[in-house]
């Protein structure tokens, strides 16, 4: 082990933080090599590449159709590549069928077997690999106790509740020590407060044991909470590959800005003034808005400019410090109890939401509806993106 | 509780009249002293004595039972076996075809498939017997169980399959581990239907069986052409009550299995 530094302390090395996809020297887990998946005539997966690190939490994140649950099925051993290759570890795992990988998944419908006890649902893997009857024993109890089952060992699968469903399905799936465990929407059946919870409580686990995991999920929140890294994708390509802050941040396209949270949108033309500066004119009579880019945008070129609603700050006069600021009215308030989100119409039509934290009482708030108000943000808070 | 209108009482009376005054009226004329049939003469089970030392009745039921167990068996190892290749296969060459024609012998007339049994029989040189009822029963019943069984494995959850080739199984070890207990009451189901076909079937065992092997049903049939004796009615009624002793069996079975999983549902849910 000494000669050979793997990933991880390769990583602790350069850095405190976990992030081996920014060490060149880091070695994947999981590579997909220009992979395509194709049904008859439809492309699922659109010759993509992907590396996916050892001890990684990553997050498949995508509408429905999109191709993520395609992913996990051939990681799983269920499909195989129309094209390119899958690694695992090094070696192309495309001819190796899925009870000869070391892989486990966790079901969407968590599939446990409804004619065994939740122990025997747990020990059903390790029994396949013939492991002696003590050690079974022991790792089966093992993980009752991780996933704090252990009064519910001898129930059957109905006899216990969705969330305790979930946990067995874990249990049963991290039984057999996998190299890659696979999670298809592993919260999807269960209420909000519940799902919360057991998001933190998955992010234990995985820290617990070590395991690489791989999320397939379409809520954002879930994948925002749980991951190391998420993978936008859409019509079967890899949108953006980043670290939950950047997704949200600095997103590379107007897709992955809208499907992230809430943004406003606005269309422009930028002209470049001085430095990573930019000035887009968006609307006749209206003063240019000023924004940076570290990408290069050319002047006259046609963009996007995306800015979270949170930072839109909303005031009764003109800030006299502020350097993009716009008029309108209060059209609609969306009281969510911590925060309130306004929508406000500007002269020309255009809906722009800002969204305030709500840190007086209700009966104190400053603006209602019909209200005229300024809207205002610094150069820094949107985020410039070419068409 | 709501009281019957008229109308619906009449209905319900006229029509269990219908089903049941038949096999009432047998069930008391083989209680009858009297020889005569339809004459009663007082109150009597000697009939049910004399069929105990009727060994040609005996014989035959002990053919009837034996072919019954041997046919549904083998229909239901091979009608499961159809009904999971053609509702799990995947696409396949000709499985269009395939499912249509596995579902043909339930709409034969069975005159038909009796004759061309026969026919088969006779080319190939089998001996009709024992084998030949077995061979043929299977051939008409193992459709039905079929049926039965695919019509399970349609609502099966298929990622129950996949989790067990997941967790390192085989797929032959994950049919017996996974599949084969989950779809079990379908494929009971489908083993008493064809037990039950294969006991009442006249008309196939007529073309199938020699002198070797006669069927009860074959018996009872040549026996009435002759005349129905008492004997014949005290037989029909022990018939009636075997099946009314299983039927109501198997439906209180289910009955108290499906009251269990829903009291465990329920505290499950009050778990929650």
């Amino acid at each position: 082990m000494h000669l050979f530094p793997d990933s991880r302390t390769g990583a602790v090395l350069n850095s405190d933080v976990f992030a081996p996809w920014d060490d060149p020297q880091a070695k994947p887990l999981i590579q997909f090599q220009n992979v395509t998946k194709r049904f008859g005539d439809f492309t699922a997966i659109d010759t993509l590449s992907l590396d996916i690190f050892e001890r990684e939490f990553f997050a498949l994140l995508g509408p429905s159709g999109c191709g993520k649950t395609t992913m996990m099925r051939m990681l799983a051993g269920f499909e195989t590549p129309t094209e390119g290759h899958i690694l695992l570890g090094g070696q192309d795992i495309d001819p190796i069928p899925p009870n000869k990988r070391a892989v486990n998944m966790m079901f969407q419908s968590y599939a446990l077997f409804p004619h065994l006890s939740i122990w025997e649902n747990i020990a059903f893997g390790l029994r396949r690999d013939k492991m002696p009857k003590p050690d079974l024993e022991a790792r089966v109890e093992e993980m009752l106790r991780l996933t704090r089952l252990e009064q519910f060992a001898r129930r059957k699968p109905h006899q216990i509740s969705g969330g305790q469903r979930q946990r067995v399905a874990l249990a049963r799936s991290l039984a057999k020590a996998p190299k890659l465990l696979l999670l298809d929407e592993p919260l999807g059946a269960l209420d909000k407060k519940l799902r919360q919870d057991t998001q933190f409580e998955l992010m234990d686990i995985q820290e617990k044991t070590g395991t690489t995991f791989v999320i397939v999920t379409h809520d954002q929140e879930e994948a925002m909470t749980v991951a190391s890294r998420v993978a936008v994708m859409d019509q079967g390509k890899l949108m953006q590959v980043a670290t939950p802050d950047k997704i949200y941040e600095t997103p590379n396209s107007v897709y992955v800005a809208d499907f992230i949270g809430d943004v406003n949108i606005i269309q422009g033309r930028a002209t470049a003034n001085g430095g990573e500066t930019f000035q887009i004119d968006w609307a006749e009579g209206q003063a240019p808005l000023t924004a940076t880019s570290a990408s290069g945008i050319s002047t006259g070129q046609t963009c996007h400019l995306a800015i979270r609603p949170e930072k839109v700050a909303i005031s009764a006069e003109r800030p006299a410090d502020a350097i993009n600021a716009v008029q309108g009215k209060v059209l609609d308030i969306a009281y969510l109890g911590n925060l309130s989100t306004y929508h406000v119409e500007l002269p020309n039509g255009t809906i722009i939401k800002a969204q305030t934290a709500n840190t007086r009482r209700i009966s104190r708030r400053s603006f209602t509806w019909e209200d005229p108000v300024w809207l205002s943000w610094t150069a820094t808070a949107a985020v410039l993106l070419a068409d | 509780m709501n009281r019957l209108s008229w109308f619906n009482a009449v209905s319900l009376t006229l029509g269990f009249a219908f089903l049941y005054i038949p096999m009432i009226i047998l069930i008391i004329f083989s209680f009858n002293e009297s020889k005569l049939v339809t004459v009663w003469a007082g109150f009597s089970t000697k009939w049910y004595g004399e069929l105990l030392q009727n060994e040609a009745f005996l014989d035959a039921a002990w053919v009837t039972v034996r072919v019954a167990v041997f046919s549904s068996t083998l229909a239901t190892i091979l009608g499961t076996a159809a009904a999971y290749v053609l509702v799990r296969g995947g696409r396949f060459f000709g499985r269009t075809l395939f499912s249509g024609m596995i579902y043909a012998p339930l709409v034969m007339p069975e005159v038909i498939t009796g004759l061309s049994l026969l026919l088969l029989f006779i080319g190939i040189g089998l001996d009709r017997g024992i084998l030949t009822i077995v061979l043929a029963h299977t051939t008409f019943s193992m459709c039905f169980v079929s049926v039965v069984v695919s019509s399970r494995l349609v609502t099966f959850d298929r990622s129950l399959e996949e989790a067990a080739l997941d967790l390192g199984c085989s797929a032959a070890q994950a049919f017996r581990l996974v599949t084969l207990p989950i779809i079990a009451p379908a494929v009971i189901s489908g083993w008493l239907l064809a037990f039950t076909l294969s006991l009442d079937d006249l008309v196939i065992a007529s073309f199938t069986s020699g002198p070797s092997a006669t069927t009860l049903p074959i018996k009872i049939f040549s026996a009435v052409r002759l005349g129905v004796s008492p004997e014949i009615n005290a037989l029909s009624t022990l018939m009636i009550a075997v099946v009314t002793v299983g039927v109501i069996t198997a439906s209180l079975v289910t009955k108290r299995a499906m009251m269990r999983q829903k009291q465990d549902e329920m505290a499950a849910a009050r778990a929650e």
